[in-house]
């Protein structure tokens, strides 16, 4: 079993070092993840998914009087630059007061984003400019820019994200995940969606590793909640129903980005691999997915990040490799319950398509059903789809 | 009953600039304060000089002391007088009245705490417990709310039931007086002012569930500071508001005022009060009327001296006889190694529990507290935790090292704890 970094990934599966992973032999990526995990490519692969269905008659595809995704519109409006440059212009003159976030697509915690609400702020990406230096579309310089959600739900009056850590062990059949033990993180600053604060990344960017240069940042708790913390206190003042519906739509999307990329990856028995997915909620408590990362901080900035994340690393590989045993990749990668730890199976497509698949769009669009609709056959209240 | 004053703890100012206890503000800063109503966790004064007027440890030295003059023992000397800390005679509860009195967190009777957990089905109990619930509140019956309360709240009902219980509906002359007091802070400052912002970035900035909420602790607290109204419940308490004199004129009973307005001094861990409660509720004129009634019905029998089966002496004595008669071996043994329970005990009562349980369980605890209306349930718990980890205790040498054992109680569950205590033990 060998932790690799991204890097060392791809060395190893490189077609040029003609390397062979032996049976034994388990590493904690998939050797393509950046189809998940790069912004662009995310956002490509999920619009994809989503025309796919669409052409399939799937009622998963079916969309509302505006033309919008009544199921599947769950990634903030993106473009890539400098080649929808043109796309995007036409989009953002139909809502000029919006706001939209830049990204470079290749980099994490936070590095390089901005935010812009005026066309002349991005002129350098325009195709046609003529002081454009972007004659090589190289990736490394390669940036999405996604309509700001410029109304997220406040806490206390900050912004905050969702961090939840999403194991998935194959893609063919998709068998995932989910860590019980996600986290939001707090923005040390009031939120104000003013233009005037557009370039206070304290306001805007949860990214722990920006906010802990703030000066309000406070080492004890590290501006985290846990996840159980925000269910509770949505429950109180939000209500049961639609906190459960909050909690099946996180859910739904999660499962819904990995079947979009499942077809494009590489499924190499060899591989498993733990994400990092970023959600932000808005004011009308739906979720938008905004990133998924292939390395998720292993770090911690409190003493209770340390023992989360030891225990993450833990029960992701008493899975990744039960039985604390020498691996072998042939195995089903079936892991028996117990080993599970703080993980429960968000999605497991070989019991799903045991159930029959037309279950799944039954309950999607059923009323209510809640977390705990799906129970009858099993294991008490902890089975979190209530689709399969 | 002699009674002290806990206010003679004051501390004395450090220098005459500190004098100055009510102050106009300037027409700027009362601008300024106004544009960040809703931040002032980013702003605070210097507080430096500024330390909280008691802490509870001062506090429990103060009600180690109490005696009762008139009170004769007779001549025998009781083994139970001399081995707790307190020395005052109040009657207390024992566990067959305590059975009694709690009846309804019985073995037999569903809870929320214990039957809601993910092994039972919710159609054993939880199912019915939430459609009652909701009857109760379409009804707007605050008997049988606080009746139904005992054997605790769903979540999402939890807020319209306090509010019901507590009898807080929030009409628009509540609403505007709430403005009036947010006014009052923006045109004066106070020096108690300063102890509030020192007792929240000391107390709940920190915490890992209400370090979200500190703005809103500002608000009602610099509030509630203001609210003269609050000082209505002094016709309970034993214990008068402190008072100052303007200037010249000191023991001239005319020109005294009570200072602060609300006859509150804050001591150190005052925000946990109301800390919880944002978990309730967002709106910040209900959140205060909430905060001001459980404060007035009460929080404020946890750190003024009476009497009451609910104010802080009788809830140590009873914590202290609890443990005397049913943990007999393990009282002893603490007390032999300098380690008095009530040393340890006493914050998480007067806190009542706040910053030391998990948000949900306090909650649970909580609604037990409004649904018989009495805070007896604490000194139950305290108790309760005491006999969970008596193995542990049973091996310790030190009151460092009994601290240390209890220090973490953020894993507890409350309801399995009070039952067992009071209902499966053998007595």
């Amino acid at each position: 079993m060998s932790t690799m970094s991204v890097q060392t990934i791809r060395n190893v599966f490189s077609v040029e070092t003609g390397y062979r992973l032996s049976d034994d032999q388990i590493v904690n990526h998939f050797p393509n993840h950046y189809e998940l995990t790069r912004k662009d490519l995310m956002v490509k692969n999920i619009k994809r998914y989503r025309k796919e269905l669409e052409k399939e008659g799937s009622p998963l595809a079916e969309k509302d009087e505006n033309g919008k995704y009544l199921y599947l519109d769950f990634v903030p409006v993106t473009y890539m630059l400098p080649a929808d440059y043109n796309l995007f212009v036409e989009e953002f003159r139909k809502s000029p007061s919006s706001t939209w976030i830049m990204k470079p697509c290749g980099k994490a915690q936070g590095k390089g984003i901005f935010l812009i609400n005026k066309l002349s702020q991005i002129k350098k990406w325009s195709r046609d400019s003529k002081t454009s230096s972007f004659v090589t579309q190289s990736t490394k310089e390669a940036y999405v820019i996604s309509l700001y959600i410029n109304n997220p739900l406040l806490i206390g009056g900050r912004k905050f994200d969702l961090r939840l850590y999403v194991l998935v062990s194959t893609y063919r059949p998709l068998r995932c995940y989910m860590y019980k033990l996600g986290f939001c993180r707090f923005c040390t600053v009031k939120y104000t969606p003013s233009t005037s604060e557009l370039d206070n990344m304290f306001v805007h960017l949860t990214n722990v590793a920006i906010q802990k240069h703030g000066e309000d940042y406070n080492h004890i708790h590290g501006g985290k909640w846990t996840v159980s913390n925000l269910r509770l206190y949505l429950e109180s003042t939000r209500g049961k129903e639609v906190t459960s519906k909050l909690f099946d739509e996180i859910h739904w999307i999660i499962v819904q980005s990995l079947k979009a990329v499942a077809p494009v990856m590489n499924n190499d028995k060899h591989c498993f691999e733990c994400y990092g997915y970023d959600i932000i909620i808005d004011d009308k408590l739906k979720p938008w997915l905004i990133e998924v990362n292939a390395s998720p901080s292993l770090t911690s900035s409190t003493a209770n990040d340390r023992i989360l994340k030891y225990n993450l690393i833990n029960d992701t590989l008493n899975i990744a490799v039960p039985n604390g045993e020498i691996p072998d990749c042939k195995w089903n990668k079936s892991p028996p319950k117990e080993v599970l730890g703080n993980y429960e199976i968000l999605y497991d497509e070989e019991l799903a398509q045991g159930d029959g698949a037309d279950r799944e769009l039954r309950s999607r669009q059923g009323q209510s059903l809640g977390p705990k609709g799906g129970r009858s056959r099993d294991s008490g209240r902890t089975v979190l789809t209530t689709w399969k | 009953m002699l009674l002290t004053h806990s206010h003679t703890l004051l501390a004395s100012p450090p220098c005459d600039a500190f004098l100055r206890l009510l102050n106009g503000r300037p027409v700027g800063e009362q601008k300024e304060l106004l544009n960040k109503w809703n931040e002032m966790g980013t702003d605070e004064p210097d507080l430096s000089l500024f330390r909280p007027v008691y802490a509870p440890k001062d506090f429990l030295e103060v009600l180690i002391n109490l005696r009762n003059p008139n009170y004769e023992n007779g001549d025998s000397l009781s083994f139970r007088t001399h081995l707790g800390l307190i020395q005052v005679p109040l009657k207390v509860k024992d566990i067959p009245e305590l059975k009694e009195f709690f009846v309804e967190l019985g073995l037999t009777t569903g809870q929320l705490g214990i039957d809601d957990s993910t092994q039972v089905p919710p159609e054993l109990f939880e199912n019915e417990h939430v459609r009652i619930g909701q009857k109760v509140l379409a009804e707007q019956d605050s008997a049988a709310a606080q009746q139904y309360i005992r054997q605790g709240s769903p979540t999402a009902l939890r807020a319209e039931l306090w509010a019901l219980i507590l009898n807080i509906s929030s009409q628009p002359e509540d609403i505007l007086y709430y403005e009036q007091l947010k006014t009052n802070v923006i045109q004066h400052d106070l020096l108690v002012d300063s102890l509030i912002y020192k007792d929240v970035k000391l107390t709940a900035s920190n915490d890992d569930y209400y370090f979200v909420f500190e703005d809103y602790l500002y608000q009602v607290l610099l509030c509630f500071s203001r609210d003269t109204s609050v000082l209505g419940h002094f016709a309970y308490n034993s214990a008068s508001p402190p008072k100052s004199y303007i200037r010249g004129k000191l023991g001239l009973e005319e020109y005294a005022v009570f200072y602060p307005p609300n006859g509150v001094i804050p001591f150190h861990g005052f925000s946990m009060y109301v800390a919880p409660l944002c978990f309730l509720y967002h709106e910040p004129s209900k959140l205060y009327q909430i905060f001001r009634e459980m404060y007035v019905r009460f929080f404020f029998r946890l750190h003024s001296i009476s009497s009451h089966p609910s104010g802080i002496v009788s809830l140590c004595l009873l914590f202290e006889t609890l443990l005397q008669t049913y943990l007999p071996q393990l009282f002893y043994h603490l007390r032999e190694i300098g380690a008095q329970p009530l040393r340890i005990s006493f914050k998480w009562m007067v806190r009542a529990f706040s910053g030391y349980l998990a948000t949900d369980q306090l909650l649970l605890l909580w609604d037990r507290i409004l649904g018989y209306n009495s805070l007896e349930i604490l000194a139950v718990l305290a108790a309760a935790v005491f006999a969970f980890r008596a193995v542990n205790l049973m091996e310790v040498t030190s009151l460092a090292a009994a601290e240390a054992v209890l220090a973490d109680l953020s894993t507890l569950k409350v309801m399995p704890l009070l039952q067992i205590f009071l209902f499966a033990t053998v007595t």
